[in-house]
């Protein structure tokens, strides 16, 4: 087994789960509370990792950050290296692509919290923060941690995008996903074969976890 | 003395049915201003959308309204014009929601302690433990809040919503929630809660009894306008317009003084006549007493020999055909409308300016308590 490839497959997973976190509750609370007009408009484009291949992100994410760029000059000048093909190129894509995964559960989850606890609370002097750390937060966590845990998966065997801005370095960018096709095309069918089963197990059992914290979530 | 001064004007975004139960929605326009200084309660009285709940909201900072301004004294809760609106959280409004709105993952302790904040543990133990005492909630404190029962949940609420000694009190239908007998039983209970807190109040609702029984002054809502405010008595004696007077009904409503209490049976001063009903509260209180049209006899001698309690004399002031009956006036030193058929009505062959009796069976009488 590539422990280098699953070592990094984590932290990569890891990482990303943890900025979702910190972007994602933020984002998905102000889309389940807001009256604003364009909110189908940032709906739209938190959603659109779930339709679009993961190639065409990856296309316009090397597109954008290229050395010639803006974008890429500024990240350069900053932090004195290139997005592409680097650990931090691929965090940044697999943050974009998972968004959804994180945001969706967490608004839909925000959004069945009675809205009349969220006015008591702002009534009873709690700012608009203090409510969300102490009544919404309290009454949807399992969402929060069924998005947590979906984005995590998903990050894990994610290939796409991955490949098209990381392509393929070992310990910088290989996750076990291209680990596993680098095997096949190796025809080393038992390492192949030994990730496989790594990654379906791990896919199973979120499942289940997922599903029973949805359960959870209904009967609360 | 505080003035509240209010001058608003709200629409209805065509929603997408997300917060408010979206009913066919007028423009809300209104304007009043109110000394609220002296602890006092005003009920907003009015048939659901017309528009009462959301005057509220927009008290509590809840709603934003398009135009106008909400000042309370010195400050500015709301200007439109300069783009002022201070969130719920600034205002220092206690809010008692229809449905009570607690916490369900907080105990009721917790429920209660919710607005503590800048408070020393101490002073906060302090006011849990007397607020539990004052709403009868000693040995629920670590209950959540689905154990309780309406009515407790209730107390719950209020004690929550004033646990931070707000500056104004809003309730939202606070009754409605309950079934019937427990809701006469709470109304009480309210009342004496309210007077014990002193904190001026705002209620809404669409039950006259509660401006009857709560209410110094009353304020009556229609479509989106206010119709009438003044003292409770004013606008149930005397209602400007005919919607006025549909929404405080057209039987009378009577106000006055509980003088004796004999096995259940009150004695109760109103206009210098003496009126017996089953008493609603002890010798010396204040009751609202409502007489439906229907249940009032009009004679032109007193009657003899019957089992009637109440006949008083009265002159007639008006007459009013309605289908097989007519609508009569009466003054017997408060105003009576009766209800008799026509028939009837042609055997008395009375006339506006006439004497006669008016007669009411006291079981007829429903009494209600006031302050």
């Amino acid at each position: 087994m590539d422990w280098i490839a699953v070592k990094l497959t984590v932290q990569l997973a890891a990482l990303t789960t943890l900025i979702l976190a910190i972007v994602g509750l933020p984002l998905a609370y102000w889309l389940a509370t807001t009256k604003r007009r364009w909110r189908p408009v940032v709906d739209a484009a938190v959603a659109v990792p779930l339709l679009l291949p993961p190639t065409v992100l990856g296309f316009y994410f090397l597109m954008s950050t290229g050395p010639n760029t803006m974008a890429g000059r500024l990240y350069e000048r900053v932090f004195d290296g290139t997005l592409p093909f680097s650990f931090a190129g691929i965090l940044i894509a697999s943050v974009l692509y998972n968004l959804p995964f994180a945001v969706r559960p967490f608004a839909s989850g925000f959004a069945a919290v009675d809205r009349r606890l969220i006015e008591a609370a702002r009534c009873l002097g709690a700012s608009g923060p203090h409510t969300f750390l102490r009544v919404v937060l309290p009454l949807s966590w399992p969402a929060v941690l069924a998005g947590l845990v979906l984005a995590f998966a998903h990050t894990v065997g994610e290939f796409g995008v991955v490949l098209m801005v990381g392509g393929n370095i070992p310990g910088i960018t290989r996750t076990i996903s291209l680990a596993i096709y680098d095997d096949v095309q190796a025809l080393d069918y038992a390492a192949a074969n030994e990730a496989s089963a790594l990654l379906l197990i791990f896919a199973v059992i979120v499942l289940m976890a997922t599903y029973s914290l949805q359960r959870r979530t209904l009967s609360l | 003395m505080t003035l509240l001064d209010v001058d608003i004007e709200f629409r209805y975004r065509p929603s997408r049915g997300s917060d408010h139960p979206s009913r066919e929605s007028p423009t809300i326009a209104c304007r009043w201003q109110d000394p609220v200084g002296d602890p006092r309660v005003t009920v907003f009285l009015g048939a659901s959308g017309s528009g009462k709940t959301t005057v509220l909201r927009c008290l509590a900072g809840l709603e934003r309204p398009q135009r106008g301004h909400v000042a309370f004294g010195d400050l500015v809760w709301f200007n439109a014009a300069q783009g002022v609106h201070l969130p719920p959280d600034r205002r220092d409004v206690g809010m008692l929601f229809q449905d009570y709105a607690l916490f369900p993952h907080l105990t009721i302790e917790q429920n209660v302690a919710f607005g503590a904040r800048h408070m020393s543990r101490n002073v906060v133990m302090e006011r849990i433990a007397e607020l539990l005492d004052v709403f009868r909630l000693r040995g629920l404190e670590r209950r959540v809040p689905r154990q309780l029962s309406g009515g407790q949940q209730q107390r719950v609420a209020l004690a929550r919503a004033v646990f931070r000694r707000p500056k104004l009190l809003l309730l939202d239908e606070p009754l409605s929630a309950l079934d019937r007998p427990t809701g006469e039983e709470v109304r009480e209970e309210l009342r004496a809660l309210i007077h014990a807190l002193a904190i001026p109040t705002y209620i809404v609702s669409h039950d006259r009894s509660d401006a009857l029984t709560l209410a110094d002054r009353t304020v009556l809502f229609d479509e989106g306008r206010i119709l009438q405010s003044g003292t409770t008595q004013e606008v149930f004696d005397e209602p400007a317009t005919p919607a006025a007077a549909r929404l405080v009904g057209v039987d009378t409503i009577l106000l006055g003084q509980i003088t004796a209490v004999d096995n259940g049976l009150a004695r109760i001063v109103v206009g210098g006549q003496e009126i017996r009903a089953e008493a609603p509260a002890p010798a010396g209180h204040e009751a609202a007493l409502c007489i439906r049209a229907e249940d009032v006899a009009i004679a032109r001698h007193d009657v003899v020999d019957s089992s009637v309690m109440n006949q008083w004399r009265a002159v007639v002031r008006s007459e009013m055909p309605e289908g097989p009956f007519v609508r009569v006036g009466l003054d017997c030193g408060f105003r009576l409308s009766a209800l008799v058929t026509r028939d009837g009505w042609q055997r008395l062959a009375l006339k506006p300016g006439d004497a006669a009796w008016a007669i009411v069976k006291a079981a007829t009488i429903r009494a209600l308590p006031r302050n």
